[in-house]
């Protein structure tokens, strides 16, 4: 064997030494990849694989290993077959993500029969983290972004409040949430309207809410086209030349929000998160989240991701990357940090996130982009809706 | 009073947009008997090429819808010398088994080309205003879509009833072999058939995306609606799916306003009723032998 034939040998078999072992962490991500949801699982991977890309590539000094499963639409028993796949044969450690309640809710046998912790990236239904001791949530609920927006209108002096939500689950849910809190801030919801899942046509509902003589509309609609129709039915008829205020919370998230174009100019909503949000976590955050996928939104989907990894971050910090499920719980129970909406930290009891709720307005922001631009902040907010 | 005034306007309006959507179907599957579940992906054909030449392109509105609707007819009729000419004498399985195939793959390009968000078609400030009609102030856009509409009926009867291409057309349907026999170019009537009927079906993508936005998943949501309106208006009649859009849209508008915590069950039921009654469609009596 010459001298150059076994240098490079002893050159190979370096390289393979080098290669690292399996990752020492693996978080099984559960997001719809395909199908009219699809964005959603798009946002979730840049969301979190900025983040560990902006941790250098480790989280606590452990490689983490993402492995994504396709969650498709609401479909709960399938969502829960993907739970047992990832635990029972890529023996996940963590667990995330979850667009829908439904399929959220699901999973609670699973993680809390295998002590596997998992972040909710989305899922809003108030009590999901009851159903499990695992449970850990870095969205938002109904609640706790419509209690704010009630009290709002309740310190506006608006006396007369029109709801109107599109006829499911979480729309109900933000219907009950709004009247509650209105009611008992002394205000008088005069008509509650509910418009079918399958409504394209909104100048009905306009005209109704027009004539109830509200002054002032609570609305909940599922993004995408009919959040674009309701607000082009409230422009045309005429209810925001006649000063019925819009109350809404995600109706001009990031993600639909150029989509509008002027329509939305204006318009008020409670949120916990704007990309518009003035602070350096936010900075960072955009920055981070921009290199990772450009065509990524900024906006709760990415930034509830992007949280989530931190918690899991921190629960792999606190048991040193092995798998110790009551330890890593104990350590996310207390977590408290600025990201990128704001303050935030873990209650202890609901172990979902306690968060600034903002009033926003949309607004032309530079390059002429809509933005959601904060003008006050609501202060710090748990979630309202549990034993509602 | 007023209340039966905002049905009424709301529920044309509406009716309207049914139509305009339908009408290229109640062509394809109406008048040509071809199963066309496609008829969605076309539509949506339509409605992104004018998204795309008048926002990303900059084109006027005008001629961008134009363009856009006859790249759509250029596309149908490309489609059926290919592809769907070999489907015309199969069986009505093959039929919705291809239709269906290929919806499913214009639901993906739209997917992979322009990605999931729902896709606007910017109105020239024209369109966007409202006006004042007396009772109240509707959109300039939907008198729009109302006026397309009815001239699109007006069309089509003189076409079907007094050009020479409306008797070709009917005797292709009714009997392409003696059709043929009397030296009618029953190929060239198909080809041109079905490139009006996609060309129509774009229209309605484009007029109709004001109500029923576009985005990838386009075809398939909007496919039962469109169904229905062709079905109980009557195969093959232009003025009967007029109709029948106009009555499911009031009666759909009605529920809206009246009882909308039943969601769509008065529009079904209405379906219901409207089909036992009249199985052929509402502007055809039932055949006296069958």
């Amino acid at each position: 064997m010459s001298l150059k034939s076994s240098l490079a040998i002893a050159t190979l078999s370096l390289t393979i030494a080098a290669v690292p072992a399996a990752a020492q962490v693996k978080v099984g991500i559960i997001a719809p990849f395909s199908g009219p949801f699809a964005h959603y699982g798009v946002l979730f991977k840049a969301g979190a694989e900025a983040y560990i890309a902006s941790q250098g590539g480790k989280l606590a000094g452990q490689t983490v290993e993402l492995i994504y499963k396709d969650e498709g639409g609401p479909n709960p028993a399938n969502t829960k077959t993907l739970a047992q796949e990832l635990v029972v044969n890529d023996k996940v450690d963590y667990l995330g993500g979850i667009v829908f309640s439904p399929n959220a809710f699901a999973v609670a046998p699973v993680i809390q029969e295998s002590k596997t912790p998992m972040v909710i990236f989305n899922a809003a239904t108030s009590d999901i983290t009851t159903k499990s001791d695992y449970y850990l949530r870095t969205s938002y609920t109904l609640w706790q972004v419509t209690v704010p927006i009630a009290q709002h209108a309740a310190k506006k002096g608006f006396k007369k409040v029109v709801t109107a939500v599109t006829d499911y689950a979480p729309g109900v849910d933000a219907e009950n949430a709004f009247k509650a809190e209105f009611a008992k801030q002394g205000g008088q919801v005069t008509e509650s309207i509910r418009m079918p899942v399958r409504t394209t046509d909104f100048a009905p509902f306009a005209q109704r809410i027009k004539a109830s003589g509200a002054q002032a509309v609570y609305v909940f609609l599922p993004g995408g086209p009919p959040n674009l129709g309701f607000v082009k039915a409230y422009n045309e008829n005429g209810l925001r030349a006649a000063g019925i205020e819009f109350l809404g919370t995600a109706e001009t998230d990031e993600f639909d929000l150029q989509k509008f174009g002027d329509a939305t100019l204006g318009l008020n909503t409670a949120f916990h998160y704007s990309a518009a949000h003035d602070s350096p976590a936010n900075k960072t955050f955009l920055a981070a989240l921009a290199k990772q996928n450009k065509d990524a939104v900024a906006n709760y989907a990415t930034v509830g991701a992007w949280d989530g990894m931190h918690v899991i971050h921190k629960m792999i910090e606190a048991t040193g990357g092995k798998r110790d499920s009551d330890k890593a719980m104990a350590a996310a129970k207390t977590l408290k940090w600025e990201s990128p909406r704001g303050p935030v930290s873990i209650d202890p009891t609901t172990r979902h996130i306690t968060q600034n709720v903002y009033l926003r307005v949309v607004e032309k922001g530079p390059g002429g982009l809509l933005i959601n631009r904060e003008i006050q902040n609501f202060g710090q907010h748990a979630d309202h809706g549990l034993g509602k | 009073m007023k209340l039966l005034a905002n049905i009424l306007i709301d529920g044309i309006a509406y009716g309207m947009v049914l139509f305009i959507i339908s009408v290229g179907l109640s062509i394809t599957l109406g008048l040509m008997r071809f199963v066309n579940l496609a008829h969605g992906a076309f539509a949506m054909t339509g409605g992104y090429l004018a998204a795309w030449l008048v926002r990303v392109q900059g084109w006027p509105f005008a001629w961008g819808v134009l363009a856009a609707v006859l790249a759509t007819g250029l596309l149908g009729a490309l489609l059926e010398v290919l592809v769907l000419r070999r489907l015309f004498k199969r069986s009505e399985l093959h039929q919705v088994l291809f239709t269906i195939g290929l919806t499913f793959l214009f639901v993906a390009s739209a997917n992979l080309v322009f990605g999931p968000e729902v896709q606007l078609i910017p109105l020239p400030s024209w369109l966007t205003s409202t006006v004042d009609i007396g009772v109240r102030a509707i959109p300039m856009q939907r008198l729009l879509v109302v006026g397309t509409g009815l001239l699109i009926v007006v069309l089509a009867a003189w076409l079907m009833n007094y050009s020479r291409f409306g008797i070709w057309l009917r005797a292709t349907v009714d009997n392409t072999d003696a059709a043929s026999a009397l030296a009618i170019p029953v190929q060239r009537v198909y080809v041109l058939t079905f490139g009006v009927g996609a060309a129509l079906a774009g229209l309605g993508g484009i007029l109709g995306a004001e109500l029923m936005p576009l985005e990838p998943f386009y075809p398939v949501k909007y496919l039962v609606l469109v169904l229905v309106v062709v079905v109980v208006g009557g195969m093959g009649s232009i003025a009967g799916s007029l109709v029948a859009a106009l009555t499911l849209g009031t009666i759909d508008t009605a529920t809206k306003y009246l009882a909308s915590q039943w969601g769509s069950l008065f529009f079904f039921l209405a379906i219901l009723v409207l089909l036992a009654w009249r199985p052929q469609g509402l502007l055809v009596r039932a055949r006296a032998s069958p």
